[in-house]
C-alpha cells in the first residue's frame, strides 16, 4: 500500500484528469484498460449481429432480415468477433499483466502501445460504417474468398481492406511490444523457464501474429490490386487463380486461429493452479505443448481446403498434421486434469469458467479431429458442423476464457470484489446458454444444413429454433457481466492483495489496485521464489 | 527502470525485419503456388506449350481426348469445339479447332483459360499451339475457328485412357482495351 500512496503525493506519476488521460496515455494498465473496454463493446456489437442471424433462423423462411443483409450480418459478426472482441480482449489481458507478471515498469514501448490501440477504434469504425454504404458491407463471409470479395464484391470493400490493413498494423505493433516486453524488461534473475505460463503462452502468440498478420495484409494488398490496380492474383482469365486466394488465406487463417486460443491457454494455466492450490502439473510440458503447437499451425493451413481439389498426397499430409496436433493439445488438457487432481478445490466464478473451458474446448478439439479426416471432411464441408466446431473452440474456448481472466483479475484491476453469486449467475446462465445454441449445430450439420443461408429446409426446422433460444439465453445473460463490473468498480468491498486464497505469482504481491507505475523497483529474488510457478 | 529506450532498438530492429520479410512471403506464395502446380501438374494446368520433338506413335493404345467448352458468366460468345471427342495414339500429332461466334454488337476480346482432368494428364498433354496462348479479339457478329495443335505423351500412365481438356472463355475487352473506352466502374456490381 506504501507504494500507492506514494504515487499519489508525487503528481508526476499520477494519471492526468479527464478524456486526455485516456488519449494520450502510455501506461500499461490505461490502455489495458482501454483495449478490454473496447472488445466488450465490439462483444456486444457482434453479438447484437449474431443475434439478429439467430432470430431469421428461428423458423424457415425468411421473417426479418433480406438474404442480402443477412450475409453481411454472417460476414460481420465473423470479423467483428475475431479482429474486434477476441484478439484486442488478449491484447488488453496481456497490457495489464505482462509488465506486472515479469516484474517490469510498463510496457517497453509506450507511446507505440497506444497508438496501437487508437488505431483500432478507427479501424473498426470505418468497416461498421460500410454497412451505411450504397451496396451494403462486406458481404463475402469473414473468410472473403476471391472472387466474391473481388469481382462480385460491393463497392465498399475497399474501406473493408483499410480497415483491415490498419488491424493488421495494430497488431504487429501490440505483438512487437509484448516481446519486447518480455525479451528485455523481465526482473532481474528472472529465467524464461520461470516465467508464468500467460507470459509464456503470449510470447509464442506474439511471434505468431509477426509472423502472420503481415501474410494478410498482402492477401488484401493483392485483392485491392486485383480490383483497381488491374491485376490477376485471383482472377482466371489473367492467368491468375481464385483457389491461390485460399491458400494464402488460410496461411494466415490457421495460425490466426492459435493467436485466439494459446492466450487461453495461458489464462487457464493460471487459473485452475490457484483454485486447486496446487502448483501447474507439468510446467515445462506445456511450454513445449504450445510451442510445437504454434509450429504446427503453420504446417496444415490446406485442411480448410480439402474440397478444392488437392491430390491425395496432400489430403493425407494436411490431414495427419492436423491429426498430430491433438497430441500436444491432448498434453495440455491432461495437465491440467492433473493439476487438479487431489488439489483441494474451490469454485469460485473464474475456476468455473475455466472448468468449462477445459471441458467444452475439449468437445470442441474433438469435433475438430472428426473435420481433420479429409474423407469425411467432404461431408461436412460448409455444413453447421464446422459453426458448431468453431464456436465451441471460440465461445466456451477464447471467450470463456477472457470470462475466466476479467473475474480472475478483476479485484486486483479494480481493488474491489466483484459480486459472486451474481458472477456464478453469469457462469451458469452462459453455460446453458453456449450450449443450448451449439450443442444442435453438430446435428444439423451431420444433417446437411449448410452455413451461411437465411433460409433452411423444414426437417432442420426444431434443432434452429432450440439453438434460437440458447443464442438469446447467452447473449443477454452478458449484460448480467456488465452490470457486475459496474458494480464492483462502483461498491465492491475492498480486495486483498491476494486476492485469492490459493494465488501466487508477482500481481498478487501488488497492492489491489496496484500502483499507477507497478515494478519501478524490480522485484527482489525472495518476491520471484515466492511467486515462482 | 530495467531498460532504457534505446537498448530496444536491436530486438526491435529484428522484429520489423521479419514483419516486413513476412509481408513479403505472402507475396512469394504466389509464384512458389504457381512453380508448385508446374512441377507437380496440379490444378490442371496445362503448361507444356510450343514445339515438342516426335518421337514416334505408339500405336498399341488409343487415347480418348474430350473437348468441353464453358462461358465464364458474364461471357456472351458462343463457344463450342469443333469436335467433341477425338481418339489419338499416343505421340500422334492431332489438329482441332473451337468455334466462337460474337452475338454482341461491340468489338470484344476474350481470353480462353485451359484445364486438364485429371490433374495426373495435365503434364503429358503437349500443346504445340492453342488459341488460349493469345486473347481473342472479336468483331462484332464475326465467328471464327480457333485452331488447337497438339499431342498426347507416349509416358502417359497406363491407367489413363481419357483425358478431358476443358477451356473456359473470360470476357477481357474491359482490360484489353485503352482506358478510355472502359465501361463504368458500376458495371461490375451487375455481373
Ligand atoms: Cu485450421
Amino acid at each position: 500500500m506504501a507504494s500507492v500512496d506514494q504515487t499519489m503525493s508525487d503528481g508526476h506519476h499520477g494519471p492526468a484528469r479527464g478524456i486526455t488521460r485516456w488519449l494520450y496515455t502510455t501506461n500499461h494498465k490505461d490502455i489495458g484498460t482501454l483495449y478490454l473496454l473496447f472488445s466488450l463493446l465490439m462483444f456486444f456489437i457482434g453479438g447484437c449481429m449474431a443475434l439478429t442471424i439467430r432470430a431469421e433462423l428461428f423458423q424457415p423462411g425468411l421473417q426479418m432480415v433480406m438474404p442480402e443483409f443477412f450475409n453481411q450480418m454472417t460476414t460481420m459478426h465473423g470479423l467483428i468477433m475475431v479482429f474486434g472482441a477476441v484478439m484486442p480482449a488478449f491484447v488488453g489481458l496481456a497490457n495489464w499483466m505482462i509488465p506486472i507478471m515479469v516484474g517490469a515498469p510498463d510496457m517497453a514501448l509506450p507511446r507505440m502501445n497506444n497508438w496501437s490501440f487508437w488505431i483500432l477504434p478507427f479501424a473498426f469504425t470505418m468497416m461498421l460504417s460500410t454497412l451505411l454504404m450504397e451496396g451494403g458491407g462486406p458481404n463475402f463471409g469473414w473468410t472473403f474468398y476471391a472472387p466474391l470479395s473481388t469481382t462480385y464484391a460491393p463497392p465498399s470493400v475497399t474501406f473493408f481492406i483499410f480497415a483491415v490493413h490498419m488491424m493488421g498494423i495494430s497488431s504487429i505493433m501490440g505483438a512487437i511490444n509484448v516481446i519486447a516486453t518480455i525479451l528485455n524488461m523481465r526482473a532481474p534473475g528472472m529465467k524464461l523457464m520461470q516465467m508464468p505460463l500467460f507470459v509464456w503462452t503470449w510470447l509464442i502468440t506474439a511471434f505468431l501474429l509477426i509472423a502472420v498478420m503481415p501474410v494478410l495484409a498482402g492477401v488484401v494488398t493483392m485483392m485491392l490490386m486485383d480490383i483497381h490496380f488491374g491485376t490477376s492474383f485471383f482472377d482466371a482469365a489473367g492467368g491468375g487463380d481464385p483457389v491461390l486466394f485460399q491458400h494464402v488465406f488460410w496461411f494466415f487463417g490457421h495460425p490466426e486461429v492459435y493467436i485466439m486460443i494459446l492466450p487461453a491457454f495461458g489464462v487457464v494455466s493460471e487459473i485452475i493452479p490457484t483454485f486447486a492450490r496446487k502448483r501447474l502439473f507439468g510446467y515445462a510440458s506445456m511450454v513445449y505443448a504450445t510451442a510445437s503447437i504454434a509450429f504446427l499451425s503453420f504446417i496444415v493451413w490446406a485442411h480448410h481446403m480439402f474440397t478444392v481439389g488437392m491430390p491425395l498426397a496432400g489430403e493425407l499430409f494436411f490431414m495427419f498434421t492436423t491429426m498430430l496436433i491433438a497430441v500436444p493439445t491432448g498434453v495440455k488438457v491432461f495437465n491440467w486434469i492433473a493439476t487438479m487432481f487431489r488439489g483441494s478445490m474451490t469454485f469460485e466464478t473464474p475456476m468455473l469458467f475455466a472448468l468449462a473451458f477445459v471441458v467444452l474446448f475439449t468437445i470442441g478439439g474433438f469435433s475438430g479431429l472428426m473435420l481433420s479426416i479429409a474423407p469425411a471432411d467432404f461431408q461436412y464441408h460448409d455444413t453447421y458442423f464446422v459453426v458448431a466446431h468453431f464456436h465451441y473452440v471460440l465461445v466456451p474456448g477464447s471467450v470463456f476464457s477472457i470470462m475466466a481472466a476479467a473475474y480472475y483479475w478483476l479485484p486486483k484491476w479494480t481493488g474491489h470484489m466483484y459480486n459472486e453469486s451474481m458472477g456464478k449467475l453469469h457462469f451458469w446462465l452462459s453455460f446453458i446458454g453456449v450450449n443450448i445454441t451449439f450443442f444442435p449445430m453438430h446435428f444439423l450439420g451431420l444433417a446437411g444444413m449448410p452455413r451461411r443461408i437465411p433460409d433452411y429446409a423444414l426437417q432442420f426446422a426444431d434443432f434452429n429454433m432450440v439453438a434460437t433460444v440458447g443464442a438469446f439465453i447467452f447473449g443477454f445473460s452478458q449484460l448480467l457481466f456488465v452490470y457486475n463490473v459496474v458494480c464492483c468498480i462502483r461498491s465492491g468491498k475492498q480486495a486483498t492483495d491476494e486476492v485469492w486464497e490459493g494465488s501466487r505469482g508477482l500481481e498478487w504481491q501488488l497492492s489491489s489496485p496496484p500502483p499507477y507505475h507497478s515494478y519501478s523497483t524490480p522485484p527482489t529474488a525472495e518476491q520471484l521464489s515466492k511467486a515462482s510457478h | 527502470m530495467q531498460q532504457s529506450p534505446s537498448n530496444h532498438r536491436p530486438l526491435l530492429l529484428r522484429l520489423t525485419l521479419l514483419t516486413v520479410l513476412m509481408f513479403g512471403f505472402g507475396f512469394l506464395l504466389v509464384p512458389l503456388y504457381d512453380v508448385f502446380c508446374q512441377i507437380t501438374g496440379l490444378n490442371g494446368k496445362v503448361l507444356n506449350t510450343g514445339p515438342v520433338t516426335e518421337v514416334g506413335v505408339d500405336t498399341e493404345r488409343r487415347i480418348r481426348v474430350q473437348f468441353i467448352a464453358v462461358n465464364n458468366e458474364a461471357m456472351p460468345w458462343q463457344f463450342a469445339p469443333v469436335e467433341r471427342e477425338l481418339t489419338v495414339y499416343p505421340g500422334e500429332m492431332k489438329h482441332t479447332a473451337y468455334r466462337v461466334t460474337n452475338p454482341s454488337v461491340r468489338f470484344m476480346v476474350g481470353q480462353a483459360v485451359p484445364s486438364v482432368a485429371p490433374s495426373e494428364a495435365a503434364e503429358y498433354l503437349h500443346k504445340v499451339n492453342c488459341f488460349c496462348f493469345e486473347n481473342q479479339p472479336l468483331q462484332a457478329g464475326e465467328t471464327k475457328d480457333m485452331p488447337l495443335l497438339f499431342t498426347v505423351d507416349a509416358a502417359l500412365p497406363e491407367h489413363i485412357s481419357t483425358i478431358t481438356l476443358s477451356y473456359t472463355l473470360f470476357d477481357i475487352t474491359p482490360k484489353a482495351q485503352p482506358a478510355a473506352t472502359r465501361l463504368p466502374k458500376d458495371s461490375r456490381r451487375m455481373l
